[in-house]
């Protein structure tokens, strides 16, 4: 216990003396935490707005739907194994829907019109499927129900009236289901058929072909008495099994796929499209939390070696008065893991505090943003993933330090750099700023490495963005989502960018300023030696705009063209309707990264080849 | 003060180096002249923190000074630009630091033709000139090796090498010695000896009565001014000569 509190003690210590370090420490696992907590939040709210819509409307857990000719099929079906209640058939057509104001007794001309699927239903209360009503009341005759996002998209409420099939109905309610996933992502129940997304303007529809339709209820009697005719109804059926889990093996056993001539949907299929939206936000944080680990430990790599360089002295001091190297490596880590603690407690915090800005669930289903909450299992991978951070960029540098020399580290002697032979040959025939540039980034060979790493990781997250960006450009013309859809994709694309590019920054600035602290002795020689101030700032700088150009051109091949090829193999979808970034595009990106690193490494290097050349020199003994 | 040679290859007139304000200023160089001509070899010494370091630095233009003038052969050196003075220093001057400052990295010959290279010579000519270096200061066999494989005395003469790679018009060096045993201290002595035969202008700041004995002039600096001239001869001018009675 005694030992714990003390490495506990110098830990704190060591982490007050180094305050900015610390904060940035936490800065770059924070970063990590919260994208990462955003990530699984969104995972496990993902589900639950259905779930609840489910309970309350006593959801189904398969939808038939068969044309007028096979309501026998139903009633089979209505007793087939398995089957616990149901209800329907329900009578459903094909429908056009005018939405505006009632003006004067006639719906105003500027009214939005829209494909629908028209229900029949009771007044009375169904045993399964009974759509919750969430504003007004059930249907009646004259009056319609219109599910929730369908409403909002039209803009109507209750009160309001639309034209259906040319007849006026006073909308007397809206309502969600766990039967049909929200508009625009209704599956169809009409034997007209329909089809969702966007139609190229060259292309026309099937005559009688739904497109993206709506979902409203009426009365029976108001629908039959809307169709032309009986054989243009269709009917719909709700079941509740007595295993919900085995509602795809029910559907295998009665024959119920689609396009045959009985359709039959699971609850579970019903919940992937009416929770599409919040996993695919899920999907994008996620990587972008596994990008943004890596950039963790990239700046913490720097971070700690940087810190690790500036402790040898106590370390000698520690071993002199007994520490064991145990003991060393504990307080070295311990600050790492402390400031991972923090990290992923404040990550946890702010995770799950903004997640509802990114969970705001359909409106057609029941549930609401504050479902999004913590679990213990996000809460102990969230703290793990910090933990493994700080131990992955800590470790090799603590053990080191621990093991070394006592009476070397009491004389405070640095690290020796490497000597990469064939680059300083080579490097003897370049100019001046560049031969410098190449010795800088020999010396340290790992730590360019790590600035390599660095870009390539974020130029790859870049890449994807680029990709998905172009995706969502699309959207909704071409593909399943609506634009307030797109707009909250793009919300998290923002996200992963602002937090993606900050990191990256806070990398190249810490990067650099560290091979400034460790070359300190090498710039004043040179300087001594003859170099120009500005031939000094040129390599300090050139050393880490080099790394910077081979990072953003490996970021985008392999690393953008693989982390591409990756998501399309976890999300399961499909390369071909993605566009891929341009050439001149990837060489603007190329170039920019180098632009910006420059531009973040001008003010150290600059700084650092400004430094007082013989204070430098009287203060370093080699 | 001094009766130099008569074209000086380095003067400085009313040179002074302050740090700090009010009461805290400290005077590290306060008005020195001098004189040192083309190869003539002058050491200078003086108790430690009496500013002669700091004197060395201003001559070699490594730092700016407070007040008065520095010239090299001729130019003055102390008003110019950052980079016009680093160019100088690539040609004009070479440093020969206590603590050796080599490059741990570079084998003994990288570090010598950093200079060269640095200079905008040729790779092979920096690297035939450091070769050179090398063999007469004795280190022929030692060429490739890493500093950390050196003993102090060989990487000094490493510096020395170094110091001479582009063919300076005078050599600076800050306690040479300092570092050394004593073997060391002899190998060095007689480098320094064989460069002032050759003719190198050479200014040698040390604690070490062997090396100031070996040059033609020895200045003694006190609270950073010269307050003594001596001579091989025994010759002396200023206040300690006359305090010790040996000047009129």
């Amino acid at each position: 216990m005694g030992r714990i509190l003390l490495v506990v003690r110098l830990a704190l210590r060591d982490l007050r003396r180094r305050r900015t370090e610390a904060v940035l420490l936490l800065i770059a696992i924070l970063t990590a935490t919260t994208t990462l907590t955003l990530a699984l939040v969104l995972r496990d709210a993902a589900g639950d707005p259905y779930e609840s819509t489910r309970a309350v409307t006593k959801g189904p857990d398969v939808v038939a739907n068969v044309q007028s000719t096979g309501l026998d099929h139903l009633d089979q079906l209505a007793t087939a194994s398995g089957v616990t209640q149901h209800s329907g058939p329900y009578p459903v057509i094909a429908g056009k829907l005018i939405a505006g104001k009632l003006f004067a007794g006639k719906i105003e001309a500027s009214g939005r019109t829209s494909d629908a699927q028209v229900e029949g239903r009771d007044a009375t209360v169904a045993s399964v499927d009974q759509p919750e009503v969430t504003k007004g009341g059930w249907v009646s005759d004259g009056g319609v129900v219109v599910e929730a996002a369908f409403a909002d998209s039209l803009d109507v409420g209750v009160g309001d009236s639309v034209v259906l099939n040319g007849r006026s109905f006073e909308v007397v309610g809206v309502a969600v289901t766990a039967a049909m996933p929200p508009y625009p992502g209704g599956s169809c129940i009409v034997s007209a058929g329909c089809v969702n997304g966007a139609i190229p303007d060259d292309r026309d529809l099937p005559p009688g072909l739904l497109h993206n339709p709506g979902l409203v209820w009426l009365t029976q009697a108001d629908v039959r008495s809307l169709a032309s005719d009986g054989g243009s109804l269709s009917y719909v059926m709700n079941l509740k099994l007595a295993d919900p889990d085995e509602a795809q093996a029910f559907v295998d056993r009665n024959g119920g796929e689609h396009g045959g001539v009985m359709s039959m949907r699971t609850w579970q299929s019903i919940l992937a499209d009416a929770t599409e939206l919040a996993q695919d936000s899920q999907i994008l944080l996620l990587i972008g939390a596994w990008l943004l680990g890596l950039l963790a430990v990239a700046s913490l790599s720097v971070l700690v070696g940087g810190r690790m360089a500036d402790q040898t002295r106590r370390v000698g001091l520690l071993k002199a008065v007994g520490a064991t190297p145990g003991l060393v490596a504990a307080v070295l880590l311990a600050q790492y893991l402390l400031v991972a603690l923090v990290a992923a407690g404040a990550g946890l915090t702010i995770g799950a505090l903004t997640a509802p800005l990114l969970t705001e669930s359909s409106a057609g289903l029941v549930g609401s943003a504050g479902t999004a909450s913590l679990t213990w299992s996000t809460i102990g991978l969230v703290t793990a993933v910090a933990l493994g951070v700080a131990v992955v960029a800590t470790a090799v540098p603590a053990v080191r330090a621990a093991r070394s020399s006592t009476v070397s580290a009491l004389a405070d002697a640095a690290r020796p750099p490497r000597r990469t032979g064939w680059l300083i040959a080579v490097s003897a025939r370049l100019p001046v700023p560049l031969l410098l540039a190449s010795r800088v980034a020999a010396r340290r060979p790992r730590r360019v490495a790590l600035g390599v790493v660095s870009i390539a990781v974020t130029v790859s997250g870049l890449y994807v963005l680029l990709v998905l960006n172009a995706f969502l450009g699309d959207q909704p013309s071409t593909g399943a989502y609506t634009e307030a859809q797109v707009a909250v994709l793009r919300q998290v694309l923002l996200v992963w960018t602002v937090i993606l590019l900050s990191l990256a920054a806070v990398n190249a600035i810490v990067i650099t300023w560290a091979t400034v602290l460790d070359n300190r002795h090498a710039s004043a020689l040179a300087r001594a030696l003859g170099a120009t101030p500005r031939e000094v700032s040129g390599a300090l700088a050139a050393a880490q705009v080099l790394p910077a150009l081979l990072g953003a051109v490996l970021g985008v091949f392999p690393g953008g063209w693989a982390l591409f090829a990756a998501i399309v193999t976890i999300t399961g979808g499909d390369s071909d309707k993605a566009t891929l970034p341009a050439l001149w595009q990837l060489t603007v990106m190329v170039l920019a990264a180098v632009l910006v690193v420059a531009a973040l490494t001008s003010v150290p290097a600059y700084l650092g080849g400004r430094r007082p050349v013989t204070e430098t020199l009287s203060a370093s003994r080699s | 003060m001094s009766d130099a040679a008569d074209t000086p290859v380095l003067s400085a007139r009313g040179l002074r180096k302050e740090y700090g304000k009010g009461e805290g200023l400290v005077r590290a160089v306060d008005g020195v002249d001098l004189d040192i001509g083309a190869g003539e070899t002058v050491a200078i010494t003086g108790p430690s923190g009496c500013g002669k370091s700091t004197l060395l630095h201003l001559l070699g233009g490594l730092d700016r000074p407070s007040g008065g003038e520095v010239s090299l052969n001729g130019r003055r050196i102390d008003d110019i630009s950052e980079k016009a003075l680093s160019r100088m220093r690539r040609t004009d001057v070479g440093y020969v630091f206590q603590s050796f400052h080599l490059m741990e990295e570079l084998t003994a010959v990288e570090n010598v033709e950093l200079s060269a290279l640095l200079a905008g010579r040729s790779p092979r000519a920096a690297r035939r000139r450091a070769e050179e270096l090398l063999d007469r200061l004795g280190l022929a066999g030692r060429s490739r090796f890493l500093p950390s494989a050196l003993s102090g005395g060989q990487r000094q003469r490493v510096a020395v090498a170094r110091a001479l790679s582009n063919e300076p018009l005078v050599v600076l060096a800050d306690e040479p010695t300092g570092n050394l045993d004593s073997a060391a201290t002899l190998d060095v002595l007689q480098l320094f000896k064989d460069l002032h035969e050759s003719g190198q202008t050479l200014v040698i700041v040390t604690h070490d009565a062997r090396i100031a004995a070996t040059t033609d002039r020895t200045f003694t600096m006190r609270d950073g001014a010269l307050v003594d001239e001596t001579w091989p001869s025994g010759g002396t001018t200023g206040r300690l000569g006359a305090l010790a009675g040996l000047e009129d």
